[in-house]
């Protein structure tokens, strides 16, 4: 064949190994193009709809902490003043804005403007400090979900009135208040400060955080050794025969075991037969650390494995025992790899929840869990428990607790990549 | 097919036997990866104060042996030696000699430069502090410094002790291997192609480290260059096939060679 028909082959399969490529090329930025608009979305709605959740409805008023109303006997105990009416109070306080209410119907409508919580605040503040007893104070209050709702424009105020859960008085009665001033929207505290409420405006998420991280903690302390000591054994010192294949192959098929099935596990052995207490951050981290182990022996055996072998003979070249040899030089240099996989792991644990149900962390429990024993709740569970309250507050109450466990996840995730960048050896 | 060439009773040309003080002696060594055959029966004498060069085309099973001779081979599940390896009177397989023990007196450096990802100090301190070689911390500065002298790198890095290993050059990384095994006082010294991944100037700067240090020890060293085996070796031995076929001085061997298949390897006709 002469040297100008090589070149026309070649100059005509040029075209198409070069539309090849580009429509290869096409294919890649189609396909990230889909997965960055669908992220856009999801992101963007969930903060649309979640941002009001961060300020709450609060009103401005004026409160004479009578004497009568919070120990009518001058008794100053402490039991007695924790059963004072504070709602009588605040309701004082607020019909002294409307003096022109004086149905007892109507009187009832303007009450049921204040959140619950508002008595609850009061109190708080007498028990702390007795000398407020007689004194008048100003200060905000929270009010009700409702209320909240209607000022945040998720109420449609052009319903029949008895479509609505908030009547014409209550919406009457607000923008007077509104155009005085007197209600505000706050930062709304709450939410990072308190668990579980069934009120919506005093429902928050530090309960589920708590319980989170109390989980995430005991899953790294168990699952992270364990992980780490059974990737260095079967990668380092494991025999080659049937029976280490054999648990190879387990591990691997552990890592695709469906997270509820392990769920069902943890309840039957842990709750179960060892007796441990239902709803317990223990609990859960013990079922995440078992979900999480197979995770972290894969990750820690594929980076064990990228070590450059050079590096194992250099070691034991010098004469390093098997054992000095991983600890000193190995083990460092694929730590960077065994971390990164192993906090994806556990941020994978973060999010789940059907394993959480199973053992009962689906309670509703309003404490913050102060022991991995006490009863908790965990983030991914709060968002499914809020998403299915009736109350039209914790539609947005839903998307804030989402954006905290993916602040959480982020966070994170920019720890595995913080660490790898720290660690990772430049050859 | 390396077990299809090996003849079981091949018998080596030339003289096994080193004129030096015996520092590792081979006899009848066979290695199996498990059912093929690497080495049939090699027996070999390595002497103090001689560079012995081993040659021999692709495969041949150069590195294999080096490798039999720090058991560095044991690292490999499917790997079988059997004879005898003497180092000084003890049998390096029978378990006379840790094998921990055995690799701080036989040091190696590789074909690629492997320092570890530490400091050039790190690196040269390493061996003497596991072994527990000093005891205190002047001794292992003074024993890094000399090891550095030694290797001839000491003049270029004495100002970055402290820099990673990995940052210097190709050619002075592998000084740095040969510090770090000579650092552990290893009665000889394996190289397994310790020029093969460096530039002539820095293949020449080993060469005459090499010169200089089989004064003190003995090495043996694998090489894929003639004129390299011929510059720095006493003695030279070479393999085809998983056969040792003749070991000679080297002048003897480059001059005279006395099997057919040595004759063609130097002459440039196989390999």
């Amino acid at each position: 064949m002469s040297n100008t028909s090589i070149t026309e082959i070649v100059n005509k399969n040029l075209q198409t190994r070069y539309k090849k490529e580009a429509r290869f090329r096409r294919y890649g930025q189609l396909s990230i193009f889909i997965a960055v608009t669908f992220l856009f979305i999801f992101f963007t709605s969930i903060i649309l709809k979640g941002y009001s959740a961060f300020y709450q409805a609060e009103i401005f008023l004026k409160i004479e902490l009578q004497q009568e109303f919070i120990d009518p006997d001058n008794t100053n105990d402490l039991e007695e003043i924790r059963y004072g009416d504070f709602d009588g109070i605040i309701n004082e306080s607020l019909y002294s804005l409307f003096p022109e209410i004086t149905k007892r119907s109507d009187k009832r409508e303007l009450r049921d403007l204040m959140s619950s919580g508002a008595s609850i605040k009061i109190q708080q503040l007498v028990l702390e400090d007795l000398s407020l007893i007689g004194k008048t104070i100003n200060i905000w209050l929270p009010l009700d979900d409702e209320v909240d709702m209607l000022i945040k424009g998720n109420i449609d105020v052009n319903l029949p009135e008895q479509s609505r859960r908030i009547s014409d008085l209550q919406i009457s009665s607000i923008e007077t208040l509104q155009t005085q001033g007197l209600i505000k929207n706050k930062f709304n505290k709450t939410l990072f400060v308190s668990g579980d409420s069934r009120e919506s405006e005093q429902a928050g998420i530090l309960g589920a955080l708590v319980g989170s991280a109390l989980m995430l903690t005991i899953t790294f302390l168990i699952a992270f050794p364990l992980g780490v000591s059974a990737a260095i054994y079967l990668e380092e010192f494991a025999p080659k025969n049937r029976f280490i294949d054999f648990i190879e192959v387990n591990i691997n098929n552990l890592a695709a075991v469906p997270s509820i099935i392990y769920g069902l596990l943890g309840l039957a052995v842990f709750i179960n037969y060892a007796g441990m207490p239902r709803s317990a951050p223990l609990v859960g981290g013990l079922v995440l650390a078992l979900m999480t182990f197979p995770v972290i022996i894969i990750a820690a055996r594929a980076s064990l494995q990228s070590v450059p072998p050079s590096i194992r003979d250099a070691a034991l070249g010098v004469g390093a025992s098997k054992m000095q040899s991983i600890f000193d030089h190995i083990l460092p240099l694929a730590l960077p790899g065994i971390l990164t996989g192993s906090i994806i792991g556990m941020a994978r644990a973060l999010g789940e929840s059907a394993p959480l149900i199973m053992i009962g962390m689906v309670a509703f429990v309003v404490d913050i869990p102060t022991s991995p024993l006490d009863s908790s709740a965990a983030l991914p569970v709060q968002v499914y428990l809020w998403a299915d309250s009736p109350e039209r507050g914790f539609v947005e109450k839903t998307s804030a607790a989402i954006m905290v466990l993916l602040m959480f996840l982020l966070l994170m995730n920019s720890l595995a990549i913080w660490l790898r960048n720290k660690y990772e050896i430049k050859w | 097919m390396v077990i299809d060439m090996i003849n079981d009773d091949f018998k080596t040309l030339g003289n096994t036997e080193t004129s030096n003080k015996v520092v590792m002696s081979v006899k009848n060594c066979n290695v199996f990866y498990g059912d093929n055959q690497a080495l049939n029966d090699i027996n070999i004498e390595v002497g103090r104060s001689e560079v012995l060069a081993l040659i021999g085309p692709s495969g041949c099973g150069k590195s294999t042996f080096l490798r039999c001779l720090n058991r560095l081979n044991d690292t490999i599940d499917s790997c079988r030696v059997s004879g005898k390896i003497h180092l000084e009177e003890e049998d390096i397989y029978s378990g006379e000699i840790d094998v921990v023990m055995l690799r701080a007196r036989v040091g190696m450096v590789f074909q690629k430069p492997n320092p570890f990802p530490k400091s050039i100090y790190d690196n040269v301190a390493y061996g003497p502090k596991i072994h527990g070689i000093t005891t205190s911390k002047e001794e292992l500065d003074e024993l890094v410094e000399v090891s550095l002298e030694k290797a001839g790198l000491l003049d270029e890095v004495k100002d970055r002790l402290h820099t990673p290993g990995t940052a210097l050059s190709g050619g002075q990384q592998q000084r740095l291997c040969i510090a770090r095994a000579i650092a552990i006082k290893p009665d000889i010294i394996l190289m397994d192609e310790p020029c093969s991944a460096l530039d002539p100037i820095a293949t020449e700067k080993i060469e005459n480290l090499i010169n200089e240090l089989k004064e003190n020890y003995a090495i043996v060293m694998v090489t894929h260059s003639m004129s390299q085996a011929a510059r720095v070796s006493q003695r030279a031995a070479y393999f085809h096939l998983g056969n040792l076929i003749e070991v000679n001085d080297t002048e003897k061997i480059f001059n005279d060679p006395e099997h057919e298949l040595t004759k063609n390897y130097i002459s440039g006709r196989t390999g």
